[in-house]
Parts: C-alpha cells; structure tokens; sequence
C-alpha cells in the first residue's frame, strides 16, 4: 500500500472512532501538543495513560473484592481514571468512570461490579483502537510519508 | 526545580530585566513563568507539563504535594504560580492550597476532573486564584499569568502608598521589580531579604514584593514565632502590638502583625470550628454572599463600631453567626469573623471572603488605630479623624467592608480630610456609607453607620483612600490604611499629622500577606458607602477610593482624591460588596490608584466619574472598576446580589459589562483585574 493511501486509511480510521465516541476533543489537542521537539508525544501520554490505568483496573478489582468494600477507595480510583481518561480524549472510558462514581456514593456493591466490568470493556475496546491507530501512523512513517495532522472538520 | 530557578529560558531573564526597567511588561512575558505543578496522575502531569511548555512557561512536575511543598520552602522564589490538582493521595489539595497561600503566598490554581458546586467553592474559600476543571486544555493554561500579575498589582497597590505618583505603578506593578529600589516601606524587611535572593532569578516576583512595597513575607519561623507570641498572650488578648513586642523581630511593623493576625484568626476559625455546614454555609455565605452577608455583618459591625451596637452585641451576633446555618448568621458570622479573625486565608478568600477580611481588617485598624477593641467607637474614629485625617487609612478602616463600615466610617471620616468629603469609605459590606472621614465626627459616624446598611450613605466624606486602600486590602485592614494613608493627598489629610495614624501612615507597612489580604478586601471598602456617597456626593465621595488605591495618588490630589477614592473606594467597594471582593478589590484598588494618582486626573475623572456615577450609583465607576477587575475574580465576581444593595449591585453588575475601561483616565493599565479567579 503506498503512502496516500494508508494516509487515507489512518484519517478514515480515526475519524470513525471520533464518531463512534472513543475519542473526543481532548485527543486533539494532544496530538496539537505533538511536535519536533516530541515526535512521539502522544504514543507515550497514552501508553502511560495504559500503564495507569490497568493498574487501576486492579486496584478497584481488588478493592471491590473484598468483604467490605471501602467506597472511599474506590471512588478515589474511580475518580483518577475518570481524569486521566478524559486527560487522553478516551470519552467512553470516561463516561463509564461517571457512571460508576454515581454507583459508589449509593455503596451499591453489585452495581459497582458491574459498572467496573463495563469500564473494563470500554478501556480495552479504547486501547484496541488506539493501538491500531498508533500502527498506521508508524506504517506511513515506516514507508517514507508523513502522519497527516486531523482536522476536526465534521 | 533547578530549571526553575535557574531560569534558563531567556525570556525568564529577558522578562525580568524588562521588569527591572520599571516600564511595560516584556514582550516575552509571560513567557518564562516559573510554574509549579502537582498532580498524583502521571498521565494528567505529562500532558500539562507539555502544555505548559508549549505556553512557553518553565515548568516543574511534582507527583506529590509533599515534595512540591518542600520544593516551593527551598526556593522561594523560584516560583511564579502553582497548579495543583484537588485530589491526591498524600495531602489534600486544598491543605497544599493553604500551606502555598501561608508560606509562600503565591497565586495556586486548583484543577480537578471533579466540577461539583462545592468543590469549587471549596477551592474559593481556600484561596485558589482558579479552579480549573479537567480535562484542561492548553487555551485554559495560556492565561494563567494574569493570576501572577494580579497578585503583584495588588502588593504593587498597597506598595504605593508613598504617595509618588505612581506613573511607572502600572508597568511596576507589573514587573513588580521595577526600580523600586527605596524599599519605602521601612517595615518591609522581607523584602529586602527577598531581593537579595531574588538576584539571581527572575525577580520578578521578588523585586515586585520589594520594590512594591515592604511586604513581609511569613517565613515558617516567623509564623511561629507570630504563633508563640499569639499562645502566650491568649488568643483573645492578642493585640498586634503585644505580638510585635513579643516577637521582637526588627522591622517588623505592627501593621505587618496586625495583617497577619487577621489571616490567621480567620485561619483559625475555619479550623475550629465551625461544623461543616456551617463552614460550608459561612464559606458559602461568604463567598457567594460577599456582599450580603457584608451587609448583614456590616449593619452589625457599623452599628457596632459607632458604637451603637455594643461591641459584645456584635460578638454574640457574630458567635450566634458562627454557629449558625441561618443565613443571616452566616453573613454576619462572616463578617465577624473577619474582623475578630484574622486568618492566613485572608488573602486566600478572595472573594466574599474578602470583604469579610476587610471588616475584619477594619476592625482591626480601629483597634490599631486605636487600639482598642473591635468596635470602633465612633469616637475613636473621631479621635483618629482628628490624628489621621489626612490619612486614608481611617479609610481602611472603613474597607472593613460589611461590618466594619460602621466602623470605618468613622475612622474614615475621621481620616477623612478635614475636606469633609463625606465619603463615607465605609466597606461596601453594608453600604456603610464612609462617611467619615471628613471632620464629620461622630455624627457623622452615626449616621453612615446606620445608614450604610443600605448603603447609601448620604455623608459624603473626604475618605480619603489612604485610610482606605487598606479596605481593599482586605485583609491587611491595617496595612492598608498604612499605605492609604502615605497615599493621602496632601490637601487631603496630612497624613503624616496623622498621629494616630501612625499604624496608618506608615505606608509602607502593609507589606506582606496583607497586601496579598487586602488585594482582595481592598476591594471591600465599602464600596457601597461610596456609592452612596458618591452619589450623593460627588467628588467628595472619592476619597475612600482613593485609600483603595493603595497608589499613592492619594495623596497627591486630596481633593480630587477625595472625588477619585470616593469613586474608587465606591468602586472597590462594590466590587467587594458583591463579593468579588478578590477582583473587585483589585479593580477597585486599580480603579483608586487610578484616581488617586492621578491626582490632577482624578478630579477630571471624578467629576466624571462622580457625575457619571453618582447617576449610576457610583456603581458605574465601581463597575467599571470592576469590571476590570472583577474579571479577574471569577467566582467571586458574582456576588453582588448580596449586597444587599441590590440596586447597587444590580447596576455594578450591569456596569461591569458594559464597563469600558474608564480606567484609562485612570492610569491603571487595566490589567485585567480578573481576579481571582481564582
């Protein structure tokens, strides 16, 4: 595939997970951050943004498994993921993060579960995504091009 | 933090060496802004960090409020703001928030993913200059230096009362470093500390604080000092000048202690007390009421301090306040406790707050003043009428906005030249309508008292902003009324005649946490009173601006300072009044400065204003100064329904959106007086 072509691949591509809601503004400006001086400033925001957030992910697993369930924590974990989610763009990640928080004021151990468990789904669904869009990107770099800068045009 | 400091980037030094040169800001500025920021989340650090370079700033990231609280205590002044978010693990955001406001005093921005109401106020009450909420975006980041140059506006204001005009003022304000070489303000040993650590950074801040005025920096040490001093004399008992003997720090004024006894008995109070809700709803009270509960508690303070309310009244009204969720307790709780506590927040409450700071400034300049106790006696405003009445800081006196104003007002009128302005300075809290200052006496007290509760108060009286640039202060009632009182134009009132004064006149003593206090309670001045005043009077009404304006201008037209701090002090007021206190003061006391420095401008400008105003309520030059500086005050701003006057602040309102910067008569460069924002 040569180099427009993947070039149009990557912008179809990441305009359909604006669409779908995996990313929203805030994505943007992290790749307008992205520049000489930091090349590869959104690869590594995210992937600290991965690393972060499993680690989360276990924390609130484990916190919600234990017989009392201390909300305080959880909502503190919660919290944290809903920041640094909506700090990366990944709007469902953070939508589901919502959800959840209403959950822990009620003390609901079995809504939590699952909201845990939706917010679980949308972050892999999001690092999926990201993923894919992150290889595309070293593609067209790989083949001599340059990554075409998203407008925000729809 | 060594990159911090060491301010490698060029527009750091660039921007400060334009600094030095006292006139307009640097082009390069803000770039090279020394920004701290602090946030468990490394994701969210990362990209603010990329951010705040992007925007040009030197950025230092910390991952812990610890470390960024140790960091900030080894170098003072390598820091020009600091961004914190709200939750972390090791310390609560809002505990760095106040630690950051105590020590260092520097603007802090509270950001957080959280948007909750109370979260907000929460970081308004702590003193955050800006709540931010996350995701933040790097548009939201560009304009966070206008918290820095509010910040050093403010000290700048309080700096100025040496009455030169400040024609550099704006750009020094500003640059804070500019060539303010004199440290005037004697009681300022900080700074003179401070310069000298400062040589090798920017100085921006620092040569602000030492050029500007003396301000005396709470070191820890010092702070404990001032705290052993407080415990052994009892909290009660102490008196800032029992504490300043006690602590025996050379330079050290008693206005510099009295300021700070402010903050920290505000300081205090929060502490102890007062449950959660009725923190939550005094806080609330205070902030969103700044105004209204200004005039609840003004009522009570004015009456108080003519003397009409006994001075236990007003304590039982304000312990009943305290304790109390009603809301009327609240205002005046708040308004109490701004007089009787002096807490560190002073200067963090902006907004609402602020005023509250001011009457408890006010209280505490008549107790300076006079030192007696809180309630001012109309008679001790007489008294200090007689001594201090050149000098504005009776107006200070009166910025003690809500409650205070009563008191104010006297002492204002007291200060109040001898022109008889009639500005009735007091705080806007109540409309206590400054009305002392001129040579009324305590009548003339009396009535402003009483009738600044609605705020208009006819008595025109020459508050001469001396006295009242230490209203807006806000919280260094005291200080200000130093540096107002230098500021008295010399028609006005000699201020140095001004024995009584002294704690007054001594300009430069406002330094410090006070300035940093009253910048948003300088506002307070009871911009209401003025308003009334003004209205009522013209030009004479101006005074109490003047004594806002911490400029110096002041002093140099009495006469038209009378008109311009009437105007000024209207203004300040108001804005205080409505709780924006935080931006209002600034405005108002940029709006003052104005006035007060350009002496010869003010009386154009206060014909004009007072005219133009008085049609509006003296609202309008409020408004306008407000506008100015109320944008600055975000949350704050809002207040002015509580006022109480809603007229006036209805029409403050309508004028801070239409307001255009009449302040170009005036000379403050209309920074933008955002406030804050805080």
């Amino acid at each position: 595939m040569e180099v427009g072509q993947m070039q149009r691949r990557l912008m179809d591509y990441t305009k359909s997970l604006f669409m779908e809601g995996f990313l929203d503004g805030q994505f943007l400006q992290l790749q307008q951050l992205q520049d000489e001086s930091n090349p590869d400033f959104v690869v590594e925001v995210v992937s600290l943004f991965f690393d972060d957030s499993e680690k989360l992910l276990n924390d609130l697993t484990m916190a919600l498994d234990q017989p009392n369930v201390d909300f305080k924590k959880v909502d503190a974990h919660v919290h944290q993921l809903k920041g640094s989610s909506s700090s990366i763009g990944a709007q469902r990640v953070k939508n589901a993060c919502i959800a959840f928080r209403n959950f822990c004021e009620e003390q609901n151990t079995e809504a939590c579960l699952r909201c845990l468990q939706q917010v679980k789904q949308e972050y892999y669904l999001a690092k999926n995504k990201l993923e894919s869009l992150f290889r595309l990107e070293q593609q067209i770099v790989a083949a001599g091009g340059s990554v075409p800068i998203m407008e925000m045009g729809f | 933090m060594n990159s911090n400091i060491g301010k490698g980037s060029m527009s750091t030094a660039s921007s400060s060496a334009a600094w030095k040169a006292g006139d307009v800001v640097p082009d390069r500025f803000p770039a090279g802004l020394r920004v701290l920021v602090v946030d468990d989340d490394p994701t969210c650090l990362m990209i603010l960090e990329k951010m705040l370079r992007t925007c040009l700033y030197e950025v230092t990231k910390c991952n812990r409020a610890e470390t960024a609280l140790s960091m900030l205590r080894e170098n003072k002044n390598g820091f020009d703001i600091v961004i914190s978010d709200v939750h972390m693990p090791d310390m609560d955001g809002f505990k760095l928030l106040e630690h950051i406001g105590l020590e260092m005093d520097l603007p802090v921005i509270m950001m957080s993913a959280d948007d909750g109401k109370h979260v907000v106020m929460k970081g308004v009450t702590h003193g955050a200059c800006d709540y931010l909420i996350k995701p933040v975006r790097i548009e939201a980041l560009k304009n966070i230096w206008q918290h820095v140059v509010r910040k050093w506006k403010n000290e700048w204001k309080d700096f100025e009362q040496s009455g030169s005009v400040e024609e550099g003022d704006r750009q020094q304000k500003q640059s804070e470093d500019a060539d303010y070489s004199s440290s005037a303000n004697e009681g300022n040993w900080k700074s003179s500390k401070k310069r000298k650590d400062d040589e090798d950074e920017t100085d921006e801040r620092d040569d602000s604080s030492t050029l500007k005025k003396p301000r005396v920096v709470w070191s820890v040490e010092l702070h404990q000092q001032f705290v052993a001093a407080v415990n052994q004399l009892g909290i009660d008992k102490a008196v800032p000048k029992k504490i300043l003997e006690l602590m025996n720090v050379p330079g050290l004024t008693r206005e510099n202690v009295a300021s700070h006894l402010q903050k920290y008995r505000l300081y205090l109070r929060r502490l102890s007390g007062v449950s959660q809700h009725q923190n939550s709803f005094m806080s609330h009270q205070e902030e969103t009421f700044g105004p209204l509960s200004s005039l609840n508690g003004l009522d009570l303070q004015t009456l108080a301090a003519t003397g009409q309310l006994p001075a236990e009244s007003l304590a039982t009204l304000q312990a009943a306040g305290l304790g109390r969720s009603t809301a009327k307790s609240g205002v005046p709780m708040a308004l109490v406790d701004q007089r009787n506590i002096f807490s560190f927040e002073n200067p963090k409450l902006r907004f609402g707050e602020g005023q509250q700071q001011h009457i408890n400034g006010n209280n505490k300049q008549i107790n300076l003043l006079h030192g007696i106790p809180m309630t001012m006696e109309p008679k001790q405003l007489v008294g200090l009428h007689h001594t201090a009445q050149s000098i504005g800081n009776v107006n200070m006196q009166v910025t003690s906005h809500g409650a205070q104003s009563g008191q104010n007002n006297s002492l204002l009128m007291q200060m109040g030249q001898p022109q008889s302005r009639g500005h009735i300075l007091n705080d806007a809290t109540v409309g206590h309508a400054p009305r002392l200052l001129s040579s009324m006496g305590q009548p003339i007290l009396s009535n402003g008292i009483a009738a600044n509760v609605s705020t208009r108060n006819r008595i025109p009286e020459n508050i001469r902003a001396p006295g009242y640039n230490p209203v807006s202060q806000a919280s260094s009632m005291l200080n200000f009324p130093m540096n107002h009182a230098s500021e008295l134009p010399g028609n006005i009132l000699p201020l140095g005649s001004t024995p009584g004064m002294s704690s007054l006149t001594s300009k430069g003593t406002f330094q410090e946490d006070v300035n940093s206090e009253i910048k948003g309670s300088g506002g307070f001045m009871p911009s209401y009173d003025i308003f009334n005043d003004l209205n009522q009077h013209k030009p004479q009404s101006w005074e109490l601006q003047n004594v806002s304006m911490t400029s110096d201008a002041s002093q140099r037209s009495n006469s038209l300072q009378g008109n311009l701090d009437l105007t000024q002090s209207v203004l300040v007021q108001q804005g205080i009044s409505s709780g924006q206190m935080n931006g209002q003061n600034r405005s108002a006391a940029v709006v003052s400065k104005a006035m007060c420095s350009a002496g010869d401008f003010s009386e154009q400008r206060n014909a004009q204003n007072v005219n133009q105003h008085f049609n509006t309520l003296l609202v309008d030059n409020t408004i306008r100064v407000k506008s100015e500086i109320v944008a600055d005050v975000s949350p704050a701003n809002l207040f002015p329904d509580h006022f109480g006057q809603e007229d006036l602040m209805s029409a403050l309102l309508k004028q801070q959106e239409g307001i255009a910067p009449a302040e170009n008569e005036f000379d403050f460069d209309g920074y933008s007086m955002d406030n804050i924002p805080e």
